[in-house]
């Protein structure tokens, strides 16, 4: 029996971990530091229709606990993702998720319905949350009817199970997220980054040049474990949590939270080799807590 | 590259508010490349939670010790500073891609020109390249005497020259003046400092063959975050190189400043 094995719809994951999307790129910087197939999964970085640059540089600004960041989804385009990137993680042999993004529902569902008929990528997951781009991204994923109709229509020409990854900055969260398992998504993965600024005092002026970011690490993860406990409690569909993880106590408090899996952020630009860390750690920590297998400890703090 | 826990062998205050930390782990080994650099980790806790990116300024490969000059500016620096013999930093490196020491023929003449805490990575080039018997010219830019440091050691393989804004030491100027006024004799220029020098170096001086070393506010240091990303001279709106991975050292004339 592999204690550490998680089942989600789409994903078959031999242990609860994977980088999360936007903090690994498309792998191949970290395939140079570790071998990939020991992760449970991977995430890759959101994809749109065209290739983006993203916004202009500074793009990331520390803070107690946390980093902002802007990049603005940078990516190399569908055509670019499928041609260069996806072919390079096929010899990991792990389940792939797939970000998808854009500035219409056009956008997605293009996107989606060209991804989705990958062989390689295993499940979609729905960015309407990203909090750096002008249009698209976090308008979807703050008002409920808005991500509904979305996710309705991503599910209509997705092949592979439908992720949503909600955002943080909205009043209700559980709303959100009854709205979007409603229309049909599979699974949801919480959180994204919380909006936030900082101002150098030197200049006086916002560190960032797209002024506000997104607030990751550490400082977040308080904010993840209640949102994932409120959510999980309200929907039947299985959650990736994610927020702050650094190290496997934090990945037992997230899935007794209710999350069914993890992903790992931030932690990664702190340590590259920090997913299989956590995963060689997870065991023994089992053991402590007198766990035999670690799905027995999802929702743990509710049910 | 590699992360291992490098032991502090000395570190010392050579000029205002410039440190030269001396480290030793068998990391050291794998630092051949000019150029490339180290992203430290100088809290055990989340504050700061990033690493910190600083130049390898020299390397003794028998004694594997590596020697690291940086400005204690923010809170990342400050406790680098405090740091003191023995205690252990959290490396990651080496990172990026270095300057090409192999350009040159013996006899040729390289001309490095750095400023402020963009000249340590210099001195570990002019080794090299003295090593391969290439005549070298070196500029150095400062704010002002108190900020000056490495003269010396420059002097070891080149003839130097300073410039301080204020005049206080050397040339009154920017290393630019220094050049221009000199006309140097050179075959390749070499330069690592602030964004605006570099430019200023590119549109006044029009070195025909170089390297720049950039810096910018790095994330992940190897390539993954996107974070220092520039625009590519003559590529499509959304081509980019990466500083971190890509770079820091890129040929003049690649990458939009």
């Amino acid at each position: 029996m592999n204690r550490l094995e998680v089942n989600l719809p789409g994903l078959t994951m031999k242990n609860p971990i994977m980088p999360a999307s936007g903090c690994f790129g498309f792998g191949k910087e970290y395939a140079k530091v570790y071998d990939l197939s020991v992760l449970g999964a991977i995430a890759i970085k959101a994809t749109t229709v065209e290739p983006r640059f993203g916004n202009p540089t500074p793009r990331v600004a520390e803070t107690n606990a946390g980093m902002l960041n802007a990049i603005g989804l940078q990516n190399p385009g569908l055509e670019g993702v499928i041609k260069n990137e996806l072919p390079a993680l096929e010899r990991y042999q792990i389940p792939i998720v797939a970000n998808i993004a854009g500035t219409t529902v056009e956008d997605y569902v293009h996107v989606a319905r060209e991804l989705s008929k990958h062989p390689l990528v295993s499940v979609l997951e729905l960015n309407i949350s990203c909090p750096n781009v002008k249009e698209g991204g976090i308008q979807f994923g703050t008002q409920a009817k808005v991500a509904h109709e979305l996710t309705k229509q991503v599910k209509e020409v997705s092949k592979k199970p439908v992720y949503v990854k909600l955002s943080p900055n909205v009043s209700d969260i559980v709303e959100m997220a009854v709205a979007v398992e409603e229309a049909g998504a599979d699974g949801l993965s919480m959180i994204n980054t919380l909006l936030g600024m900082r101002i150098d005092l030197k200049t006086r002026k916002p560190i960032l040049a797209n002024k506000t970011g997104g607030l990751s690490g550490p400082a977040v993860k308080p904010v993840a474990i209640r949102m994932i406990y409120e959510v999980s409690q309200k929907v039947s569909i299985p959650i990736i949590g994610m927020g702050g993880i650094m190290c496997a106590e934090d990945v037992i408090e997230m899935m007794l939270a209710g999350a069914s899996c993890v992903a790992v952020g931030t932690a990664n630009f702190v340590d590259p080799f920090v997913c299989p860390m956590i995963i060689e750690q997870l065991p023994a920590l089992l053991d402590r807590m007198g766990v035999e297998k670690i799905t027995d400890i999802i929702g743990g703090s509710w049910k | 590259m590699k992360k291992e826990l490098v032991k502090v062998v000395s570190q010392k205050k050579i000029a205002r508010d410039i440190f030269q930390l001396v480290v030793k782990g068998d990391v050291v080994q794998m630092m051949t490349s000019p150029g490339q650099f180290v992203h430290l980790k100088v809290s055990d806790g989340y504050h700061p939670i990033l690493r910190r990116p600083i130049s390898i300024g020299d390397v003794d490969l028998e004694k594997n010790e590596l020697t690291m000059l940086y400005r204690k500016e923010g809170i990342g620096t400050a406790l680098l500073s405090e740091k003191k013999p023995g205690d252990v930093v959290d490396l990651l490196g080496p990172l990026g891609n270095g300057f090409g020491v192999n350009d040159l023929k013996k006899g040729q003449t390289a001309l490095l020109v750095g400023g402020g805490i963009g000249v340590p990575p210099l001195y570990y080039l002019g080794k090299e390249l003295k090593k391969r018997g290439i005549r070298i010219i070196s500029v150095l830019g400062f704010q002002s005497a108190a900020d000056c440091f490495y003269e010396e050691k420059f002097a070891e393989f080149s003839e130097v020259y300073v410039s301080t804004v204020d005049g206080s030491k050397g040339t009154k100027g920017f290393v630019t003046d220094v050049i221009l006024q000199n006309s140097f004799d050179y075959d390749m220029l070499y330069s690592c400092g602030p964004t605006p020098m570099l430019k200023a170096i590119e549109t006044n001086i029009q070195p025909e063959k170089g390297y720049f070393s950039l810096e910018e506010r790095m994330g992940c240091g190897v390539g993954a975050c996107f974070a220092c990303v520039c625009h590519v001279k003559n590529g499509e709106p959304f081509d980019y190189v990466k500083i971190c991975s890509n770079g820091p050292v890129f040929p003049i004339g690649e990458v939009e400043l």
